[in-house]
């Protein structure tokens, strides 16, 4: 298996000040990672400074061994694709279209898609269960089917490694079940290696191999869930109350939320 | 196979208001007449103008269309960046200095790529410019010329506004046909470079970093495009002046037509825009003749109208 992206005391953020502090990780192949936290912990700002949208100011990250600042834009967006929580629908594109323009990486400048990048689209959206609708516009779906087309876009990528910024955030249970188990899928056949952000411990618990819980910018503990849903670390680091039981079916950590008293 | 429908359609239009344009005038020739050899001054000079209005109706709304992506507003416009003001505040200035009409297309030119590289400095912090700084640079450097243009038209004579009017609101009479030769090449130019960004504005226009996430360096495409876009408008006003509302209004018409991908937007708006521009300029010619309205106008008249239409009626732009 091995080390795919290795991130080695990264620092940064925004302008001057740092979000990230000294994070190291090593993401392996085939993981399926979530990433949990209080709001303004960092999650989002680690996977943008991972994804290359921003740049660490101490630090390095290493895609197989190469230093990701170093390597092609394309190149790297070839390998490495990102899923955001919602898609703009200002323009009303088709569900086709949007998931074609996973393409546009594997593209040199001047080229048009061809056959093959048709059939790709085609797969990406028969695996996410969008073939259905690929003719309507955008603006048209709900915002389960919407979350789909942007895994949808992703995959047409055919990235090795997944990122995803609150996949379920928009969603009711059923989707997010749905969404979850097709990404574990991926995970399984395709060995698609996933990390995600998750705001739903027990979601988090249920699906992920390994979980990592940010506090303030550092790395507060990582492990298996087990390891890491215990309720002295979620009480510590959520400044909150919670019950950690089992799970009956699953045999995961099941967190349970204690209201305050009046 | 709709869209080739619309598209048999559109050319169908043109070649309508090709033959009105070259038919209708100050002086109406019937269509067998056309080619007749006493006629001939007037066909070149009305199929000069056809030329024309195709030029700077596919220029500047392929122009918009870039523009409402990489900015990701549907207001942008060709001119938002300043080069109407621009252009327009240096040919007041060389008007009220005197020097020689035949200095005045250059003198457009200078001004609307002066001000766009103004615009662009004012708005740029570090390596990057945001949207929103680009735009507001825009709006407060056009006001800012703008009233100067007003304050030197004021402070001369009556004479000097009326010739200003001709460069502020347009018209297609082109008189050298070697400057519009001269023009034909960058415009032509700058929109093939465009229709190749197609997928990259698909991917620009749904955000920045969803962009950046599919391996497209946003920063410089920006850059390329406010370049390739300065480059047409500053062209176009050199030969027919400031032409307001096509550049705005043909695409987003389009879009409701053939929907938002780049690949086809592009094209179809060239052939709108072709159309609404020659029919625009057939209007300003034959309403009062001889007297000729300024094409601006018109395209506002009719264009105003029309887009509060298509906004009224609830549509997505």
């Amino acid at each position: 298996m091995g080390v795919l992206l290795k991130i080695s005391g990264v620092t940064g953020g925004y302008y001057k000040e740092d979000v990230i502090k000294g994070v190291s990780l090593d993401i392996d192949s085939g993981d399926f990672i979530g990433i949990i936290g209080p709001n303004g912990s960092g999650k989002t700002t680690l996977l943008r400074l991972a994804t290359r949208i921003l740049y660490p100011s101490r630090g390095g990250i290493f895609f197989k061994g190469e230093d990701i600042f170093h390597m092609d834009l394309k190149e790297f967006c070839r390998m490495i694709a990102f899923v955001s929580q919602d898609i703009s629908t200002d323009f009303s594109f088709t569900v086709k279209e949007i998931v074609m323009t996973g393409r546009i990486p594997h593209l040199k400048r001047l080229q048009f898609e061809t056959k093959r990048d048709a059939e790709i689209t085609e797969q990406a959206l028969t695996l996410t269960n969008t073939s259905g609708f690929k003719d309507k516009r955008i603006d048209e779906l709900s915002a389960g089917e919407r979350q789909r087309v942007i895994i949808a876009r992703s995959l047409s990528q055919e990235p090795v490694l997944l990122f995803l910024d609150e996949p379920t955030s928009h969603l009711d249970i059923g989707h997010q079940v749905q969404i979850l188990d097709l990404l574990k899928k991926l995970n399984r056949r395709n060995n698609l290696t996933v990390v995600m952000i998750l705001h739903d411990l027990n979601l988090a618990s249920s699906y992920c191999n390994r979980i990592i819980l940010l506090d303030n910018g550092a790395i507060y503990k990582q492990g298996r869930p087990e390891e890491v849903l215990t309720y002295r670390n979620i009480e510590a680091v959520y400044k909150t109350v919670v019950l950690v039981n089992n799970n009956p079916l699953t045999g995961k950590p099941n967190v349970v939320l204690v209201p305050g008293k009046e | 196979m709709r869209l080739k429908k619309i598209l048999q359609i559109l050319l169908l239009l043109l070649s309508a208001v090709i033959i009105l344009g070259l038919v209708k005038g100050a002086v109406n020739i019937p269509m067998a007449g056309l080619l007749l050899k006493e006629n001939q001054v007037i066909f070149n000079m009305r199929l000069l103008r056809i030329l024309a209005a195709v030029l700077a109706g596919s220029g500047l709304a392929v122009s918009g269309i870039a523009l409402q992506a990489i900015l990701r507003n549907s207001l942008a416009e060709p001119y938002l960046l300043g080069t109407s003001s621009g252009a327009g505040l240096l040919v007041v200035i060389a008007m009220v200095t005197g020097i020689s009409k035949i200095y005045m297309p250059l003198a457009a030119f200078i001004g609307a790529v002066a001000s766009i590289i103004l615009v662009y400095n004012l708005a740029r912090q570090g390596n990057r410019v945001a949207d929103k700084s680009l735009i507001l640079s825009g709006v407060i450097v056009s006001i800012a010329f703008s009233s100067i243009i007003v304050f030197l038209v004021s402070v001369s004579g009556d004479k000097a506004v009326h010739e200003i009017t001709w460069w502020l609101w347009g018209s297609l009479d082109v008189y050298d046909y070697r400057l519009m030769l001269l023009v034909s090449i960058p415009v032509i130019a700058g929109i093939a470079a465009i229709y190749i960004f197609s997928q990259d504005l698909n991917a620009i226009i749904m955000g920045e970093e969803e962009a950046m996430h599919l391996g497209i360096d946003t920063q410089k495409i920006k850059k390329a495009l406010i370049l390739i876009t300065a480059l047409i408008t500053a062209s176009l006003i050199c030969v027919c002046g400031i032409i307001g509302f096509v550049g705005l209004i043909v695409p987003h018409m389009m879009r409701l037509v053939v929907g938002p991908n780049h690949k086809t937007l592009i094209p179809a708006t060239c052939l709108a825009a072709s159309i609404f521009m020659i029919a625009c300029d057939c209007l300003s010619r034959t309403l009062f003749a001889p007297v000729e309205i300024p094409i601006g106008v018109i395209t506002a008249i009719i264009g105003a109208p029309v887009f509060i239409l298509l906004l009224k009626k609830g549509k997505r732009i």
